[in-house]
């Protein structure tokens, strides 16, 4: 098991390098870095000359990434367009986004795994096929759209929900942007979960179990869910790292200052210090993510244990 | 032959008995099979239908809409429906029924190149790791890792927020970027669980060259999955444009999208809803066409999953 | 008699129709007593286990007529939670492949202990004491170490083993044993039969042995019968079929079973396939394949003819066939 997890760990050293480098190449070669810093008119050269040279700009790309990580490894993310350090803007946004996304996961694991279980178990019966085509709605809707079409009716119609989220962003404020950020996957997690079910529940162990004279609630609960939910655990897992990242879609619906919302305003100002840092934390947390994922699945699934 | 085949495995379930098949009948082609349960299957009738009329309407706009999209009249900004503008204005006073009708072919152009690029891109890549293994596998793998660890939008915004143009290539160009490596994954694996069928084993066997090898045994039974993949991807590649747009940063002004016109309507939402209605129920239908066309291939060419 | 089925019939609804997989079969069992179920894949000899054993799967399964008497008590008229209880504690079952009928997430332990919590309602700790009696019973070396490992971790025989032990757990009166050896090494298959027929003789058990290899019977079983279409076509004393089949199909098996003593020989083999549950044959469903058929076999389905005491044959030419040795 310990090598296991150090043989995973060593998987994602590359991973991450990568993903920050392309990252990083990205925000450098298309957008020009000091564009930002002189407010809102163009630096004249003299002064972007003296900042290209003060933020190491005219070394080669490489360099600069060497030196950026080497900063980041010592905690310095840099400095944002409005002159707070990166860290700071990370500290107030990364507990909203986080609460969003935990908020999501918790509806995806919920209602995706028992609407799943439930379709699941009644293979083209009325509830499933209701079930199944409400799911293929909802993936086919862009989560923009279900936000703007809540955000319009709850909020705006029926004055359930306030229309934007208060800047402390409370738990309560987050349930329904949760719901939309969560929607597409929690679509997934209940067709996965139902598929996955299904195919079990044809399995030879589960005949087993009911030729054992176990009663149903515990065929189902400790035969068959316990095998059918591995890959969905996969899903949601490495769902994490996805939803974290496209929350800046549903935060700027509802207007929570969260991740998104930092990285949204960094690259509209071209501020790469800004961009690279959150999304090098983002990496990391969908590593992170992967990483517990594997090691969940070694739990579950024993024949992956001593493999 | 169905029939036979159930019986086999799931009724007695005992392979290694003599295996029975009851009055000969002419063997059938996966996907002639696949064709038989399609054109049966109301759901990819209707989806397919919906699709022919989508690029119908983006290759001939104007057979259903003859204004122009661009025509707008300030004076007219928000109202609602009324004679000749069944959907109403949006809040540049340009008629909604018209923008949505010529929406369609950009969101399609889109959906239909990024698809082709990719399952080019990602098949070809994909399949030759699977095929030669290796060392270029190893490296395959890890690369697709590096591109699954960014999080689609917001590669869309970091790589998108310069390009000016208002052309649909950077998008697609985009979508191609990151889109290859989920179509690699599939080709990857398809190919390796066709390499390892008995029959190509003997192909190899008797001496048949790489490339006979990939172009006659392994693409035909390797490329179903891909197919699946790809035809949902598709619906997600357009819906993926309309979320860009909608943040700025995809299609631009004055390029006619969906996404656009719903991000300008989401101003309005208050006062003019319709504006937000149209072109979102479009997009969610076209959406849902494509995806409900990929499960219902999905289901033909998989019937273990009924 | 501990089990008697009576005119079973079993059909199955898919989407091309109706398929009788089961035509009226009889048969009983009686304590101590082992009968073999013989016959082709899809020829309804499983399918009638699982009717008797309750775990068909309806749909598309759907039990059509018949009655499955266990000891004296129709199993087809009693509330669903009484017949789980039956299950497992009066009658168990051993499957073909161990491997997929063991649950792949569960340490065999956690599998065994289950019958005595579940049915008993023992306490975790003294079921895992009673799995790892079971395994030593079974002869699974070192079964205190072993008893919280997983199937995986198992050879193909020793998982087997745990699947006896699974059914033997609560001491039922009746085991059905659908192809318990076919998916084992031919050394292994042996010493696996041993064990059960062991076992059965110790506990007294009525033990259904469900095999398309004949080689397998003769030594294990008391009596026979052979299946084909869903019907029982011939049943009788295992000795006197070996010695003289009454019935074409019988006899074609035995005729299909390599010998030494005639080595050399082109080994037989029946013609043609089984049918297709979906359109059987009219008349008798052997009859397309049967070297004696004639006129009246695709008419009228035979009935079971006494052949002698214990003993019948659905053959109108069961008399040639038992004389055309």
């Amino acid at each position: 098991m310990g090598r296991y997890v150090i043989r995973r760990l060593l998987q994602m050293i590359p991973v991450f390098f990568g993903t920050t480098l392309l990252i990083f190449l990205m925000v450098n070669v298309m957008g020009d870095p000091i564009a930002g810093l002189c407010g809102d008119r163009q630096c004249d050269p003299a002064t972007a000359a003296q900042l290209r040279s003060e933020f190491g700009l005219d070394k080669p790309v490489w360099q600069q990434y060497l030196t950026y990580m080497g900063n980041v490894f010592t905690g310095d993310f840099g400095t944002a367009f409005n002159g707070q350090k990166v860290t700071e803007l990370m500290a107030t946004a990364f507990p909203i986004t986080i609460r969003l996304t935990v908020v999501a996961i918790v509806f995806e694991i919920v209602i995706g795994i028992s609407l799943g279980v439930v379709t699941g178990l009644r293979r083209g019966r009325p509830v499933d096929t209701t079930v199944l085509i409400l799911t293929l709605v909802v993936i086919s809707i862009p989560t923009f759209v279900t936000g703007l079409l809540l955000q319009l009716l709850l909020g705006v119609e029926w004055g359930i929900i306030k229309p934007s989220v208060s800047p402390e962003a409370p738990i309560n404020e987050l349930l329904v942007p949760g719901l939309v950020l969560a929607s597409v996957s929690l679509a997934y997690v209940t067709r996965l979960t139902r598929t996955s079910i299904a195919e079990n529940a044809r399995a030879d162990y589960v005949r087993t179990a009911v030729a054992k004279g176990l009663p149903r609630r515990r065929v189902v609960i400790r035969h068959l869910l316990r095998n059918s939910l591995i890959p969905v655990v996969t899903f949601i897992g490495t769902d994490v790292g996805a939803l974290m990242g496209g929350a800046i879609v549903t935060e700027r619906i509802f207007n929570i200052h969260g991740v998104g919302y930092q990285l949204y305003q960094g690259i509209l100002r071209q501020n790469s210090q800004t961009v690279v840092g959150f999304v090098t934390i983002l990496v990391l947390v969908f590593l992170a993510a992967n990483l517990i994922v594997d090691l969940l699945y070694a739990v579950l699934d024993p024949r992956i244990r001593y493999a | 032959m169905d029939l036979a085949l159930e019986e086999g495995t799931t009724l007695e379930r005992t392979p290694g008995g003599p295996q029975g098949t009851g009055p000969a009948e002419k063997p059938r082609s996966l996907w002639s099979d696949a064709w038989r349960d399609l054109r049966r299957n109301p759901v990819f009738i209707i989806s397919a239908l919906i699709i022919l009329f989508l690029v119908i309407i983006s290759i001939w706009p104007s057979l259903i809409a003859d204004q122009d999209p661009l025509d707008c009249n300030l004076g007219k900004a928000q109202e609602g429906s009324q004679p000749g503008h069944p959907f109403g204005f949006d809040g540049q006073g340009c008629d909604v029924y018209t923008r949505t009708v010529y929406g369609a072919r950009n969101s399609v152009t889109v959906g239909v190149c990024s698809t082709f690029g990719v399952t080019l891109l990602g098949g070809v890549l994909g399949g030759l790791a699977g095929f030669f293994g290796g060392l270029w596998d190893s490296v395959l793998s890890r690369v697709t890792d590096v591109f699954f660890g960014i999080p689609v939008v917001l590669g869309g915004l970091v790589f998108l927020s310069v390009v000016t143009s208002s052309t649909v290539w950077p998008v697609i160009g985009f979508i191609v970027l990151l889109g290859w490596p989920q179509i690699a994954r599939i080709a990857r694996g398809s190919v390796i669980t066709a390499k390892q069928n008995d029959y190509v084993q003997a192909a190899r066997a008797l001496g048949a060259s790489n490339t006979r090898m990939l172009l006659r045994h392994i693409t035909p039974n390797a490329i179903a999955p891909v197919i699946v993949v790809a035809t949902i991807a598709l619906g997600t590649y357009i819906s993926l444009e309309a979320t860009l747009s909608f943040l700025g940063v995809g299609l631009k002004p004055p390029a006619v999208s969906w996404g656009i016109d719903i991000s300008a309507a989401s101003q309005y939402i208050r006062n003019a809803p319709h504006m937000l209605l149209w072109p979102a129920g479009a997009l969610a239908v076209t959406v849902l066409a494509f995806i409900m066309l990929g499960d219902a291939v999905r289901d033909a060419l998989d019937p273990k999953l009924r | 008699m501990l089990l008697e089925v009576r005119d079973l019939h079993v059909e199955f609804h898919t989407r091309d129709g109706v398929a009788k997989a089961v035509n009226g079969v009889n048969y009983s069992v009686a304590e101590g007593e082992t009968l073999a179920v013989l016959g082709e894949s899809g020829s309804g000899k499983s399918v009638t286990a699982q009717a008797v054993m309750g775990i068909l799967d309806m749909p598309p399964g759907r039990i059509s007529g018949g009655e499955i008497l266990f000891k004296g008590r129709d199993l087809l008229k009693m509330k669903k939670d009484e017949r789980r209880k039956i299950r497992g504690q009066e009658m168990a079952m051993i499957f073909q492949d161990a491997l997929s009928s063991l649950n792949p997430v569960l340490s065999v332990g956690e599998q065994l202990g289950e019958m005595f919590v579940v049915h008993r309602g023992m306490s975790h700790k003294d079921a895992k004491a009673k799995a790892v009696e079971l395994m030593d019973r079974v002869r699974i070396p070192a079964a205190k170490e072993r008893v919280g490992n997983y199937p995986h971790q198992f050879s193909g025989g020793m998982r087997q083993r745990i699947m006896i032990a699974m059914a033997m757990a609560l001491e039922p009166s009746l085991i059905i044993a659908d192809e318990p050896t076919t998916a084992l090494d031919v050394t292994v298959q042996a010493q696996v039969m041993d064990l059960l027929a062991e076992l059965q003789r110790e506990l007294n058990m009525g033990l259904i042995l469900i095999t398309h290899d004949l080689g397998v019977v003769a030594d294990v079983a008391d009596k026979i019968a052979v299946m084909y279409a869903g019907r029982i076509v011939e049943s009788a004393p295992v000795h006197e079929i070996y010695r003289a089949p009454a019935h074409p199909y019988t006899k074609g098996l035995l005729q299909s079973i390599p010998r030494l003593d005639q080595k050399g020989r082109e080994l037989y083999a029946i013609k043609g396939l089984p049918p297709n549950l979906l359109h059987i044959p009219p008349g008798c469903a052997f009859n397309p394949r049967c070297p004696m058929a004639q006129e009246i076999c695709r008419g009228e389905v035979p009935p079971l003819f006494e052949v002698a005491e214990h003993r019948e044959s659905a053959c109108y030419f069961w008399k040639e066939t038992l004389d055309a040795r």
